[in-house]
């Protein structure tokens, strides 16, 4: 167990606006207590942005509640300082007052708010987003409900949310995942907070988006001179926005420091291994160990669409029919790895399922090389030749707890695939399934637990190995170490190139990420709008694009060094304004 | 909006059609006919009716002819407004059923608000105080509720209002104002019949509706927009009103879509035991005597009261949640 660090940064008193000593909050009591805070302190500064990383599990989410003392029961403060310099120049212990005094309520919303990750299920779906704002503002300040909604607007302006004074009466389906935590940002400002409270304000969105948010967040808390408390998982985040940086594990702080010393001079293991698990993903692992492409082609996507034909929705408004998919093709190779990268809805996950036709395609081919050398159109094969088609393409999904049955054990699991094909009955199914499972490193013993015993990393194996089953040719992995930390993102990556070694096998790997997509890769095709804008070498794509959608993507993504300030330094794309002089289409 | 109400009217009259056919066919099903059961109960009192005059009964009731000529015999009429006649009663069903239909409503809706008023406090306090021992308090009393047969608990508090209150306990109006036209003080007098069978039949249903809000409550009280609610400021008192219980809500307005027809159908045992003059017991000595053209009115309409129910429902619904009203 590493010590605790001590945060004894030379700094005037008077610039110090929270002051956390010991915080304690333990899930639970007695011997069974869950320590989620461990006895941890930092300090914040007025107007700086202090970043707190770590895992899942980490105790980090826990910690930026208890400070406003809002954890869920059974998450109780069981000891600890929590000092606030507001008003008092002594410093008010919110730590001491009661969770539902008047005291600690004056203080949420107003002196100190806080914005969280889902925007979606973080604000009410049934008040309008103008409702939300004003209530915050009805709250704590003495104005009539005319004043408050005029100041609501004004927030929604500030936050350059688009034509304000209409969408104060919208609701939060009604915005788009930024807008909504655009809308977030305007109401926990709306009592100029000395302290905001942002706990992965940004995990859920696009990294496009992502930029746009802590641009606007770095710009606000300029002007409105607000310290920061930034809790993330990412290291890239961090390292564009944080002054002060706290590493935490297991409800420890277990190193903190300037921005500069963490990324620079980092004392922890944990710390290092949490920057190099980042920087890993800026390298590429097919050029460090020599691709296996071939230039015998294994698939042939030949403009592919998938369009979803115009409803009618409750109201009587029609919908337009939406396009998903836009006359896509792209080549597979054997022994290739071709990365599809792109941002929510544009179209990634669809051209995987058409691919495999779990959707079915609207129009376009999908040829497909059998191992007998017989080629299929997949987009028009009958039930049977899918069946034989399933043998040779199989999937990895994105969520490894949502997609193994809990009431299977893992051995039933990984073997279903072979008993279904009626390949392996008895004890060469068992031979085998223990085969597959020690592929992926998880002990053959194990095949008679189930999936609940395992952990994310080790679940996702589970998944890999059942697609294995069937001695695929092609996987295709949609998000599959998305739902990972980063320390098993790289992990379960090394462990797909592995067995690419091994076996020979092709994956076409659809990922928001371009750190994957980069590390993975040997093509990358980037899709916007249902459309594959641009196609090419991985390395290439990832480092001089062509395509100004690509540039304003790349740009967009965190770097992992504090003075390069990439976001500030972004592209930005606009579609509206691009189509006039750029087509969209392959190059 | 106004488009959908009508469309959803429009739609109601092809099922009603197709309801009154099922209705009519599922009702004649039994063997033997009204003349049968006449018969029989009239050998019950010692007397004979002979095939002959069986015969004649038949022809003159139209028994004799074919089932789907007396449907449209019988569907025809109520076109026009006439609902037919009832053989037992021997008196058109419509000024049968008239008084019964509107009293029935009255206590249905009384049910209803009193389903309301027990559920929605209890249901709050047993998912906010989960696992305390109000809630395990509330839980056994509910549980006990669903699991009693309603009919023990009418003769239970038939045997409390007697013996303690002295109250006339059976029907819905005094002996003098049985018969009587409308007045005050036949209202005031049926406001204090009204409450025993309101709270049996509301007994019931309330035991499953905490139950419902309950669960529907817990689901919402730890999602993020309430920790959002909570990092605002807000008390936990009105944070609980706004949010988390007003989304819980919906299975609410739900209810009156099914309410109406359970308390016609399941509450008719209730209003046996109370002898209460709804429908439910006219409904249930029309079946046994097999007089076609007042069971089937009767469950026509009681079809009209549920597709209508559940056409409030969901217009309330709608304006509550603009969810449904925006999204496709």
């Amino acid at each position: 167990m590493v010590d605790t660090v001590n945060t004894s940064i030379q700094t005037p008193s008077s610039d110090i606006i929270l002051d956390v000593r010991n915080l304690k909050t333990y899930f639970g009591t007695g011997d069974k207590a869950v320590k989620a805070v461990d006895d941890i302190s930092f300090k914040m500064m007025r107007g700086k942005t202090l970043c707190i990383v770590g895992e899942s599990g980490s105790g980090k989410s826990v910690t930026a509640r208890s400070i406003l003392q809002i954890v869920d029961p059974p998450g109780k403060i069981m000891g600890g300082d929590v000092l606030y310099y507001g008003k008092d120049p002594k410093g008010q212990n919110l730590a001491q007052l009661h969770e539902r005094s008047k005291e600690i309520r004056s203080i949420r919303g107003h002196e100190i708010s806080m914005i969280f990750q889902e925007p979606m299920t973080s604000l009410s779906p049934i008040h309008t987003i103008g409702n939300q704002i004003m209530e915050t503002i009805l709250l704590h300040q003495n104005v009539d409900k005319a004043e408050a909604r005029a100041r609501a607007i004004e927030l929604l302006r500030r936050v350059e949310i688009p034509n304000p004074g209409v969408a104060i009466d919208k609701y939060t389906f009604e915005y788009s995942g930024g807008m909504r935590q655009r809308a977030m940002i305007a109401m926990s400002l709306a009592c100029n907070p000395k302290i905001l409270i942002a706990d992965e304000p940004t995990t859920a969105l696009d990294v496009t988006t992502q930029a746009e948010i802590l641009a606007l967040i770095k710009e606000l808390q300029t002007s409105y001179g607000m310290a920061v408390l930034f809790i993330t998982h990412d290291m890239g985040v961090v390292a564009e926005i944080a002054d002060e940086i706290g590493v935490m594990q297991n409800g420890k702080m277990l190193e903190f420091g300037s921005a500069e010393q963490i990324f620079y001079e980092a004392k922890n293991p944990y710390t290092l291994q949490l920057i190099d698990s980042v920087r890993k993903l800026e390298t590429s692992a097919r050029a460090a160990r020599g691709s296996r492409a071939t230039d015998k082609k294994l698939m042939e996507i030949r403009g592919v669409s998938k369009i979803y034909p115009a409803r009618s929705t409750f109201m009587g408004k029609a919908n337009p029919p939406f396009k998903a998919l836009d006359n896509v093709s792209l080549d597979v190779f054997e022994g290739e790895n071709l990365g599809i990268v792109g941002e929510s809805g544009s179209g990634k996950t669809t051209l995987g399922n058409c691919v495999i036709r779990v959707l079915s395609c609207s129009g376009g081919e999908v040829l497909f090389r059998m191992a007998d050398g017989r080629i299929t159109d997949l987009a028009k094969a009958k039930t049977g030749e899918l069946r034989q088609v399933h043998r040779e393409i199989r999937m990895v999904f994105q969520d490894p707890f949502a997609s193994l049955n809990p009431r299977m054990t893992i051995g039933q699991i990984v073997g279903e695939p072979l008993l279904v094909a009626g390949t392996h009955t008895g004890e060469a199914l068992r031979k085998r399934t223990e085969e597959l499972l020690e592929t992926v490193g998880i002990p053959g013993a194990a095949m008679e637990r189930y999936p609940h015993a395992f952990s994310g990393g080790q679940r996702q194996r589970i998944g890999i190995a059942r697609a294995l089953a069937l001695n695929p040719r092609l996987i295709i992995a949609d998000e599959a170490t998305s739902a990972l930390d980063v320390t098993l993102r790289s992990q379960v990556l090394d462990l797909l190139l592995d067995l690419q070694d091994k076996l020979s096998l092709s994956f076409i790997l659809v990922s928001h990420d371009i750190g994957v997509i980069r590390y993975f890769c040997d093509r990358v095709a980037v899709m916007y709008k249902g459309q594959v804008v641009e196609h090419g070498p991985a390395m290439k794509i990832c480092s001089a694009p062509d395509h100004p959608y690509t540039k304003a993507l790349i740009s967009a993504v965190p770097g992992t060094h504090p003075r390069d300030k990439r976001i500030v330094n972004r592209h930005r794309y606009d579609a509206e304004a691009q189509a006039s002089g750029i087509k969209l289409g392959g190059n | 909006m106004l488009n959908y109400i009508f469309k959803r009217m429009l739609s109601a009259i092809p099922f009603m059609f197709m309801v009154s056919l099922t209705v009519f066919i599922l009702i004649q099903l039994p063997p033997g006919d009204f003349v049968d059961s006449y018969a029989a109960a009239a050998a019950s009192s010692g007397e004979t009716i002979s095939p002959e005059k069986m015969a004649d009964l038949r022809h003159q009731f139209g028994l004799d002819r074919h089932i789907l000529i007396q449907y449209f015999y019988w569907i025809g009429g109520i076109v026009t407004g006439n609902f037919g006649y009832s053989f037992e009663w021997q008196s058109p069903v419509k000024d049968l059923v008239g008084e019964r239909i509107g009293l029935t409503l009255i206590l249905s809706v009384a049910a209803m608000l009193f389903t309301w008023a027990l559920a929605l406090p209890i249901g709050v306090y047993s998912a906010v105080k989960r696992y305390s021992i109000g809630d395990y308090f509330f839980t056994f009393v509910g549980f006990i509720g669903l699991a009693v047969p309603n009919f023990l608990l009418a003769l239970v508090m038939m045997f409390i209002a007697s013996k303690y209150y002295n109250q006339d306990v059976t029907g819905l109006f005094s002996p003098e104002f049985q018969s009587a036209d409308w007045s005050l003080a036949r209202v005031y007098d049926l406001m204090h019949h009204l409450w025993i069978p309101m709270i049996i039949m509301g007994a019931a249903s309330s035991a499953g509706l905490i139950r419902i809000l309950r669960a529907n409550l817990i689901d919402q009280l730890y999602m993020p927009y309430v920790v959002t609610a909570r990092s605002k400021g807000l008390s936990e008192v009105k944070l609980l009103i706004k949010y988390p219980v007003r989304i819980a809500l919906n299975p609410f307005v739900s209810s009156i879509g099914w309410i109406l027809p359970n308390l016609v159908s399941g509450a008719v045992i209730i209003s046996i035991v109370l002898n209460l003059p709804t429908v439910g017991p006219m409904l249930y000595q029309s079946l046994m005597s097999q007089d076609i053209y007042l069971s089937g009115t009767i469950l026509l309409v009681v079809c009209l009261l549920t597709v209508v129910g559940t056409l409030l429902s969901d217009i309330l619904l709608v304006i509550l949640d603009p969810r449904i009203r925006l999204e496709q």
